[in-house]
């Protein structure tokens, strides 16, 4: 299998560039980084002061936004990493590759501030670390099962992402200050991780997407122990397959909206071919979903009720027509996926369908048996949830500007891994035997021009 | 089933002495595929009956009893550790106002339910953790803090605990009390049946206090039978039906009522159905990972699709 693997394997291939470097603050920069420093106080504050203090959670509503926003929709959002890593590198469609790094970037950064906001759920933080711990392990917990697949999958995505870093920094590992003793060493690594990774990358693809997989749908079966509490519209014992076809659904859209918002927010021209070719799957995804989810309303006897239960019918109907008919036949025809502002649109109502789902199951649908007990976020809660989006947001756009992510962006030290010629790169596949980093940096300097090589390595 | 396997294996070891050796590796080989399927097997049933104790403890409450004297809470108060007051602040019926819920400084309260009609006599029901027989938080909690004692008592480990409260999410109940104030080192707070106490050969402090005998303590299958003759010998007084019997799939308390249990959900007997909200949970997560197969059918599935969607594979 192994052998069948490029080694060019996902490498950034430019094919236009940025007029010039992009700014990273901006006006809506700024704005952004002022909601992540709210975001950081607010969560020191939950540090030093606790739970009590910070939320307003209590014994009828365990769980509140942490979990229902930051975790369960934050887990579901990431899903385009995945997804997008399926199409271009499981089924080889090549031409999809400018939108696998971006989607892994995302996913990478989701599932890291997935496992931050857990961390700042846990009333004991500070033990989290008994999860990885095999006596405590407890296999009937779907939390068991959902921590150690989070967990796994994060280290997948970081593995997943190191090629980019690879490419940016082999050969001009520059660390500051008294720290560039270890320039050396990190070279070293990183150039190990190069020749290496290509040969296994196909394996923590599919490692990458079995995982997500498994708890994109425990996600589900999270919920499914709430019998009692949680409105019988949303309980049922179908949930993880629920949640595992919207998380399907929502992966493209998700690429699709993001790319929309980076090109622009970056100035560069967007990728709306591209965009609305892989928007031709989302009828697909989402029709699956919503017969999914009719199904299992109607075998459990729930859509004569579609329209009488007031509030919770409101919720129901919302999810499926903004969420998934709306999307559906805007996606479904071809004139309106053509146009990056229908494709806009249409991305983002199934986003805000899936996101209104999670909430229903963990937070609106999730009734209490105390009747009078009742929960509203707290600012401090409210502040955290969007100051992950936000820092989520920054260090996207961060590593957008420094690392070779987003296709039509230069990056600032203008030849990349890309102009290396071959006969570097063929060496360097074998760091043991024939390593020359002095030559290889000399090679990677700037007096290369990036042009004339640039075709080697692309994948057509 | 995975009790004859065992004996299965004493009796093939014996046997193999007078075989070749061929034989004997085959035997083992047999024998160890046998064992290891059947721990698969067994670890995929889920904690339910599978090793609880035949003389595990309970409680039977009868409501018709029971004045709502609230002395219970002032002796869980007591043995718990927890602040209280005086016995005289047990009088001040002002509390049954409103409905009361357990808490992290008092794991039972008792709540009044009014009743219907110009003769209803109002009905008192005290609540605390259930102590199900295949309880909900257990099988939620993914570090095993919880844990269902083979001789009743649901217990937690503080020293385990990570602060996810996906017990309290879990709880059928709503028992689970959970120290949101404690800055670093919060705690699950409930009724642990008295463990401490029981264990020296004492009955739980509620029991004990009981000045009308409303709370009975004994053998789980002893209290049942007692009940449901209770039932029988007064025609008419009581509801027929053991409240905790079957509800969740079966709890260590018990209740006894003149007032149909419908009535009483809002003092904390709420309808659920026979089976444990667990068992459902369990058995889809079991099935899922059976062998761990569908994983690794999505990765056959997704290697297989690598492979004849490669490049080249057209030509």
């Amino acid at each position: 299998m192994s052998a069948a693997i490029p080694i060019t394997f996902f490498r950034y291939t430019p094919v236009t560039r940025a007029e010039s470097r992009p700014r990273y603050f901006t006006p809506g920069v700024w704005v952004v980084a002022a909601f992540a420093a709210i975001g950081a106080v607010a969560w020191i504050y939950r540090m030093l002061f606790g739970l009590g203090a910070a939320t307003n959670l209590n014994n009828a509503y365990p769980w509140g936004i942490w979990i229902g926003i930051d975790v369960a929709t934050g887990v579901a959002l990431a899903a385009g990493g995945f997804t997008t890593a399926f199409l271009a590198h499981i089924l080889h469609r090549e031409q999809y590759h400018p939108l696998v790094r971006p989607a892994l970037l995302t996913a990478m950064l989701g599932y890291t501030f997935v496992a931050l906001g857990v961390m700042t759920d846990l009333g004991r933080f500070w033990a989290m670390w008994h999860v990885m711990l095999p006596t405590m392990w407890q296999p009937n917990s779907v939390l068991f099962e959902v921590a150690i697949c989070v967990m796994c999958y994060l280290s997948v995505l970081y593995i997943e992402f190191l090629p980019a870093v690879c490419e940016r920094f082999v050969g001009r590992v520059n660390l500051p200050g008294p720290a560039r003793v270890l320039n050396r060493h990190v070279d070293r690594a990183l150039r190990f991780a190069d020749a290496t990774l290509g040969r296994f990358m196909t394996i923590f693809i599919i490692l990458g997407i079995m995982l997500s997989c498994m708890h994109q749908s425990s996600l589900g079966t999270l919920m499914v122990i709430t019998e009692g509490k949680l409105n019988a519209f949303w309980h049922t014992p179908a949930l993880p397959a629920l949640f595992l076809l919207s998380a399907f659904a929502v992966g493209y859209p998700m690429v699709i909206f993001e790319s929309i918002i980076a090109h622009r927010s970056f100035g560069l021209r967007g990728e709306s071919d591209l965009l609305s070719r892989l928007a031709r799957f989302i009828p697909f995804t989402l029709g699956v979903y919503f017969t999914a989810k009719i199904t299992d309303l109607a075998v459990r006897g729930q859509l004569p009720h579609l329209l009488d239960r007031g509030t919770y019918s409101r919720l129901l109907l919302s999810e499926l027509l903004v969420g998934v008919v709306f999307p559906f036949i805007i996606f479904a025809s071809r004139p309106l996926r053509s146009r990056t502002a229908w494709l806009f649109v249409g991305s983002a109502c199934v986003i805000a369908g899936v996101v209104l789902n999670r909430l229903n199951v963990f937070l609106f649908a999730y009734s209490p048996l105390d009747r009078s007990a009742v929960y509203s976020p707290s600012l401090s809660e409210v502040a955290v949830t969007i100051g992950a989006v936000a820092m989520t947001v920054l260090i996207y756009r961060g590593i957008a500007i420094n690392l070779p992510v987003i296709e039509q962006l230069e990056p600032p030290h203008a030849p990349h891994r890309a102009s290396v010629p071959r006969e570097v790169s063929v060496a360097i596949q074998n760091p043991v035997t024939s390593m020359p980093p002095t030559a290889h940096v000399e090679w990677c300097g700037p007096s290369v021009t990036a042009t004339a090589t640039t075709q080697t390595w692309s994948y057509t | 089933m995975n009790a004859s396997q065992p004996q299965n294996a004493t009796h093939e070891t014996g046997a193999c002495r007078c075989a070749s050796r061929r034989e004997f590796v085959r035997r083992v080989a047999v024998l160890t595929a046998l064992t290891v399927g059947g721990v698969a097997l067994g670890s995929e049933r889920s904690g339910a009956s599978k090793r609880l104790n035949d003389d595990r403890m309970a409680v039977l409450v009868d409501l018709k009893r029971c004045v709502g004297c609230r002395r219970c809470e002032w002796a869980c108060a007591g043995a718990n550790g927890n602040s209280h007051g005086p016995i005289e602040e047990c009088d001040d019926q002002s509390v049954f106002s409103t409905r009361r819920n357990p808490s992290t400084d008092r794991f039972c309260v008792v709540n009044r339910s009014v009743g219907h009609g110009a003769d209803a006599k109002p009905v008192y029901a005290k609540m605390q953790c259930m102590h199900c027989e295949h309880p909900p938080c257990v099988s939620a909690c993914l570090v095993g803090a919880m844990r269902k004692d083979p001789s009743g008592p649901v217990t937690y480990d503080a020293s385990k605990c990570i602060g996810c409260r996906y017990c309290l999410v879990a709880c059928p109940f709503e028992r689970l009390t959970y120290e949101y104030n404690s800055r670093f080192t919060p705690r699950v707070r409930k009724c642990e049946f008295c463990r401490h106490r029981t264990q020296r050969g004492q009955v739980p402090a509620c029991v004990e206090v009981c000045p009308v005998e409303a709370l009975q303590y004994g053998r789980r299958d002893d209290l049942l039978k007692l009940a449901h003759r209770r039932i029988a010998d007064h025609a008419g007084e009581y509801v027929d039906h053991v409240y905790g019997e079957t509800e969740g799939g079966g709890t260590s308390w018990l209740y006894l009522s003149p007032r149909p249990f419908e009535e009483l959900a809002e003092v904390g007997l709420p309808a659920l159905s026979s089976h444990s909200p667990a068992e459902r949970s369990e058995h889809i997560q079991h099935t899922i990972f059976k062998w761990f197969a569908a994983p690794i059918g999505v990765a056959t599935l997704l290697a297989t699709l690598n492979w004849f969607t490669r490049k080249g594979s057209h030509s």
